[in-house]
């Protein structure tokens, strides 16, 4: 769309928009035919568009692929079940929300909890006949699952641990703050969940902010405190980095424009960082946040969704056309950004004293599942820790958990229970797999093509032997893989990048800085485990005997021409240049 | 004189007063296999026959100069299958737009032409909605399409190893049936527009050419149905126990999901070339016949020599085979054990003979086996150890698909009786051999079991409410796709209920479908292990009890079918509450209305 163009998609009429815009416009603020077809006992799903508006209410409708096959053959249909997702912000949670949620778990979903890279919990497994009874759960533990999914402002996250500095509690009440403002009104959600009477007569102006059709995809928002980029804080449509002096807070730059999916082979579609448009005073950033996600909601596309997300707008029309809108909204203009720095993207593992002098032990959960195997009963080992911690239970981006807030006196007895359990980071964890992430992937997501969750500690096991033949056991080396190419787990930020095509085939990308502000790039279309693995021994080899001092890996391949420097987003859907190769 | 019943069903015949005369001394003059050869020749022709559903293939074919079936994941081909129909009609070109989801046998059967438009994904993978039809495509049962002319369009994306692998196979699989391609498949890559726009003005320039053609020739194509109908329904034969019919096994489907307790069978018989002509409702006998190491087993257990001459309807015959085909050495029944007893002069049995509960405490899982190594047949000789065992009993199962839909094939419901007592494994006889059949070559000895007392209503428009728990739910199965296919406009509606809702629902995916496509008006379901308490239909009749009885009061039959023995009293017991409470009766008079629901045959069951 040519910049200076005035019409607003939003002001479209319906008909010419994605249907979804009119399922959204249609369902009476989200409560659709919800109540009938969760009561409707010969099906385990919901009704198509009521699927639609679940996701608004944090709930995915996923079913077992691993059965789906075996299933239609046995004329039964898909084995349906559903994802629900917490809102968290800021990711903290206190010992007794984990004992409430764990408890969940094993009642509702399959024995297993999920911390996501937004910071919060995922349950998954759960029948449609329990979906009720478990958020009621939540909701009774003080939490609920409101718009962790759907058209919304999603989950806001922030720099792990609130506890860590006084400007890290600052960012997570903001974060909170942010959370709250931007929350949708609809009455539907205590309706249809928790049982509350529905309004007589029917509202129709329950959304001022939002409106009937809500924005036109999701909206994230994270909050980063340097020199820790844990958040990744580019990969967003909204962040907000903290620019502290001597401890205390002066503001934030705004930066817009972020997101991490895409389709294959669809060049109009690509990851995307986002750029810093100015710098805000803290008590500006609700209303800066929320102006931009009205900017949004107005000037995002609503007829492809494929090219709704903030990104695109931002892409279409510059950032100029932003900061003046925003300006216009707002009556003032941004202030000039100011200078800051970002040393890494990673969690630090283990024991860290806070400010205040107490102790945060941040936990390796590997790709964040929570569940007891025969190695790590990481499940009963944390609900037995969360029986005696008194503190808070920090989640990170990184799907990491931080037992936060331990006094020097209590130390000696979380550290017992994590090792009696054997749940402790003692035990090697090479520094490849501390920086691993995936995604849930196969079997319960609808979208993945291929494997990750299941699929990649094994994989990170054979290329420990590669890294530690190379002398590059320790070494921080980010490598993420996702399913498909939507980007949950940040692929595209990742130093190794394993991206699914199709079972056992996957784009594998490289190039990524490690503080997260530059992308990767595509460097072998569409392998297997055997070429994976062989494209990383070499490379990985030379890296050994090429770096420079403290060059991190995915320097390295740009220096060495390995991959280009991918500097745009919109340079990023093109095929490699076979005739580069290494070795 | 017509008897009040036929009086009855005349006065429903859709037909003038004059006419109903002269049909009614028409029929009058038959005898009944004359009736009977008459029904299967009304049902099976075209004309007599108005599919109710919209996947209806015959009445579609009349008119349509051809079919555009898609296959699609992400929307394409289903774009391109649209936008190609939209041209047809742009050009007043009558064509059928038909997801293969939707796709059955007859849709391919009645097509002059078949347009196929697909895409791959994965590893060379249909589309999800396309899985069944690419199954078929592959176990094609008899399918035979030298009547039709085809092309294929394929999508794919040439980055992956099985470019357009569904759209080659769907290609080489319908010339391998037989059917003649019009024109070479085209493959489309990731950006597919263009390819595919030339490829549709190409498809449509065919179509339409040949198709102005084709509508003199319409009349001369042989009329399919029809006349088949009339060569197999003029060569009456009996298939019985003694003769029985070797029908193929086309599918071998267990039905119940991974976690179930329970191995329920789809299986699928072939008729062909048997004549049977059954009618919903009515069952297929299996002729049983034991393992022979379960036979061997029992030798071992005693001095009896295999090879023993032993008599078998007046026959001499070898004991072993006997045993396999004959006798029954399953469990022990209580005559059995005291003729035992008085042939060996077993003084503890025949004092167990004396009490009732310490008997059945002993019976309790015992099989034959069992008591001959407890207490050897001492001194009984192999003919009078024969003579004192029961025949072995054919197992009959409600045939749970309608002829109408699949002409050569009845389809059975099958729950596979496994379990262990003594240490010992143990088979039900008749449902492992049919699940250890294979669908490559293998056969089972079937006839057909007439149930004249387990019918769907004469009147169309009559509803009808069936009470079909676990593979009760068979016939009922073949009394919805009777009611689709023949157009019946009274309402359908299933009580259903099995252990658990993830794995038991038999059959889920096809009422779902039936409820969708509005043949199945209501189901009620009961899981009875998904809660704490358990819940079965009967718990569902009692709280559907005032929409019941008013479904009874406009008529409505009812049926129940399943486990004799519990359920079906249950289900009996609540059906007199709900008339008790909704109709305001006392005991008595709801007592007497159900009574009566019986003798009007309103109310009907198959039960065991």
């Amino acid at each position: 769309m040519a910049a200076g163009e005035h019409v607003m998609p939003r002001a479209l009429p319906l008909e010419e928009l994605n249907p979804n815009e009119r399922i959204k416009h249609g369902s009476r603020f989200l409560r659709g035919t919800l109540m009938e077809t969760l009561a409707d006992p010969v099906t385990g799903a919901v009704s198509e568009a009521d699927g639609l508006l679940t996701k608004f209410f944090g709930i995915y409708q996923q079913d077992d692929r691993d059965q789906r096959d075996e299933r239609r053959r046995s004329k039964l249909e898909p084995k349906y079940q559903f994802m629900a997702r917490v809102r968290l912000p800021g990711g903290a949670c206190t010992a007794a929300q984990w004992l409430a949620l764990d408890g969940l778990a094993r009642q509702y979903a399959g024995n297993t909890l999920r911390l996501t890279t937004r910071q919060t919990f995922q349950f998954h497994h759960v029948s449609k006949r329990n979906l009720r009874a478990l958020i009621q759960g939540i909701n009774a533990a003080g939490l609920d699952t409101i718009a962790a999914c759907g058209d919304v402002n999603r989950n806001v996250i922030c720099s792990a641990n609130s506890l860590q500095s006084p400007a890290h509690a600052e960012v997570s009440r903001l974060a909170h703050d942010i959370g709250a403002r931007l929350l949708p009104r609809t009455g539907a959600y205590r309706e249809v969940f928790l049982g509350s009477p529905a309004p007589e007569p029917p509202p129709d102006d329950e959304e001022p902010m939002y409106g009937s059709t809500y924005l036109p995809r999701k909206f994230k928002i994270a909050l980063a405190v340097p020199p820790q980029n844990d958040v990744d804080v580019f990969a967003h449509d909204l962040g907000f980095i903290a620019i502290v002096e001597n401890g205390a807070i002066l503001g934030y730059n705004v930066c817009v424009g972020g997101g991490m999916g895409m389709t294959h082979k669809a060049s109009a579609t690509f990851p995307r960082l986002s750029e810093v448009a100015g710098f805000c005073t803290p008590d500006e950033v609700p209303d800066v946040a929320e102006q931009t996600l009205c900017i949004q909601r107005d000037y995002g596309d609503r007829k492809d969704r494929a090219h709704a997300r903030f990104k695109y707008t931002i892409e279409d029309r510059g950032l100029d056309w932003f900061r003046e809108e925003l300006a216009a909204r707002r009556g003032r203009a941004l202030q000039a950004a100011r200078p800051f720095r970002f040393d890494s993207s990673a969690d630090r593992l283990g024991w860290l004293q806070g400010a205040d002098g107490h102790w945060h032990y941040t936990l390796f959960v590997e790709n964040g599942r929570l569940a007891d195997t025969a190695k790590r009963p990481l499940l009963t080992g944390l609900r037995a820790i969360a029986s005696v911690h008194p503190g808070v239970f920090a989640l990170t981006t990184n799907q990491n958990v931080t037992i936060a807030g331990v006094s020097e006196a209590d130390r000696p007895a979380i550290e017992a229970l994590l090792t009696s359990h054997g749940i402790a980071n003692d035990g090697y964890i090479s520094g490849i797999r501390q920086n691993s992430m995936a995604c849930v992937a196969l079997p319960t997501c609808a979208l993945a093509m291929a494997e990750a969750e299941r699929y990649l500690p094994s994989l990170v096991d054979k290329v420990e032997q590669i890294v530690s033949q190379a002398g590059l056991a320790d070494d921080p080396i980010t490598i993420r893989m996702s399913g498909c190419p939507n980007g949950c787990p940040r692929p595209y930020l990742a130093e190794i990048a394993l991206v699914g095509k199709a079972p056992g085939r996957y784009n594998l990308y490289l190039g990524a800085s490690a503080n997260g502000d530059r992308l990767n790039a595509l460097f072998r279309e569409n392998i297997a485990e055997a070429e994976i693995l062989t494209e990383l021994d070499s490379l990985l080899r030379r890296y050994a005997a090429e770096r420079t001092p403290g060059e991190r890996f995915g320097d390295f391949t740009v220096r060495a021409a390995v991959v280009p420097a991918m500097v745009n987003g919109r340079d990023f859907q093109r095929a490699p240049d076979s005739s580069r190769s290494i070795g | 004189m017509p008897n009040p019943k036929e009086r009855d069903e005349w006065a429903h015949a859709p037909f003038e007063a004059a006419t109903i005369e002269r049909l009614r001394a028409l029929v009058a003059d038959l005898d009944a296999g004359q009736r009977l050869w008459l029904s299967g020749f009304l049902a099976g022709s075209s004309g007599a026959v108005s599919a109710a559903s919209a996947p209806s293939a015959s009445a579609t074919a009349q008119r349509s100069v051809a079919t555009i079936l898609y296959g699609s994941q992400s929307g394409n081909s289903e774009r391109i299958a649209r936008l190609l129909h939209d041209k047809f009609k742009e050009r007043q070109v009558e064509a059928t737009l038909l997801d293969m989801m939707d796709c059955k046998k007859a849709h391919l059967e009645s097509a002059q032409r078949l347009i196929v438009i697909v895409s791959t994904h994965g590893d060379g993978d249909p589309p999800d909605r396309a899985m069944a039809f690419a199954d078929f495509l592959s176990h094609p049962k008899g399918l035979r399409l030298g009547h039709l002319s085809y092309c294929v369009l394929a999508l794919g994306d040439s980055s992956y190893e099985k470019f357009c692998e569904t759209g080659r196979q769907f290609d080489a699989r319908l010339e391998a049936l037989g059917a003649k391609r019009f024109r070479p498949r085209e493959e489309c890559d990731v950006e597919f527009d263009l390819v595919a726009r030339r490829w549709i003005d190409d498809v449509l320039t065919h179509v339409v050419a040949s198709s102005n053609a084709g509508v003199q020739s319409n009349g001369e194509i042989a009329p399919r149905g029809g006349d088949a109908e009339i060569r197999s329904a003029t060569v009456s034969t009996a298939h019985t126990r003694r003769n029985p019919f070797h029908a193929g096994i086309l599918t071998n489907q267990r039905l119940t999901g991974r976690d179930s307790s329970k191995d329920v069978r789809h299986i699928e018989l072939s008729l062909e070339d048997s004549h049977i002509r059954y009618e919903p409702g009515d069952a297929v006998g299996v002729v049983p016949k034991n393992r022979p190491d379960a036979v061997d087993a029992l030798l071992n257990a005693t001095a009896f020599r295999p090879q023993a001459l032993v008599r078998v309807d007046s026959q001499e015959t070898e004991l072993r085979s006997a045993l396999i085909e004959h006798f029954d050495i399953g469990p022990v029944t209580p005559a059995l054990l005291q003729r035992y007893a008085a042939a060996t002069g077993s003084s503890p049995l025949a004092e167990l003979g004396r009490s009732p509960d310490a008997e059945r405490r002993y019976l309790y899982g015992r099989h034959l086996v069992d008591l001959v190594r407890e207490y050897p047949p001492a001194g009984l000789a192999e003919a009078a150890f024969a003579q004192l065992l029961r025949p072995l009993a054919p197992r009959l199962y409600s045939i749970a698909s309608s002829q109408k839909s699949a002409p050569d094939e009845a389809h059975l419901t099958v729950s596979v009786v496994q379990y262990e007592s003594f240490n010992a494994p143990r088979y039900g006889v008749v449902s492992n051999h049919l699940a250890d059949l294979a669908t490559d070559g293998a056969s089972a000895p079937i006839y057909l079991h007439r149930n004249g007392g387990f019918r769907l209503p004469a009147d169309p428009r009559t509803p009808i409410i069936m009470v079909g728990p676990g593979t009760g739910v068979a016939p009922f199965r073949a009394f919805v796709a009777e009611r689709e296919l023949t157009g019946a406009g009274g309402h359908n509606w299933l009580f259903y209920g099995d252990r658990q809702f993830a794995s038991d629902f038999l059959y889920q995916a096809e009422w779902l479908d039936a409820r969708k496509r509005g043949t199945l008006h209501r189901i009620d379901v009961a899981f009875s292990r998904d809660q704490a308490e358990k819940i079965y239909v009967q718990h569902r009749l009692r709280e559907r009890g005032a929409e019941l009885w008013a479904w009874l009061q406009e008529g409505a039959n009812f049926y129940v079918c399943g486990d004799a023995e519990r359920m079906a009293p249950d289900v009996h017991a609540a059906l007199i509450d709900v008339a008790r409470i909704h109709g305001a009766l006392t005991e008595e008079r709801a007592l007497d209305y159900v009574t009566g629901l019986q003798r009007d045959r309103r109310y009907q069951k198959d039960v065991y």
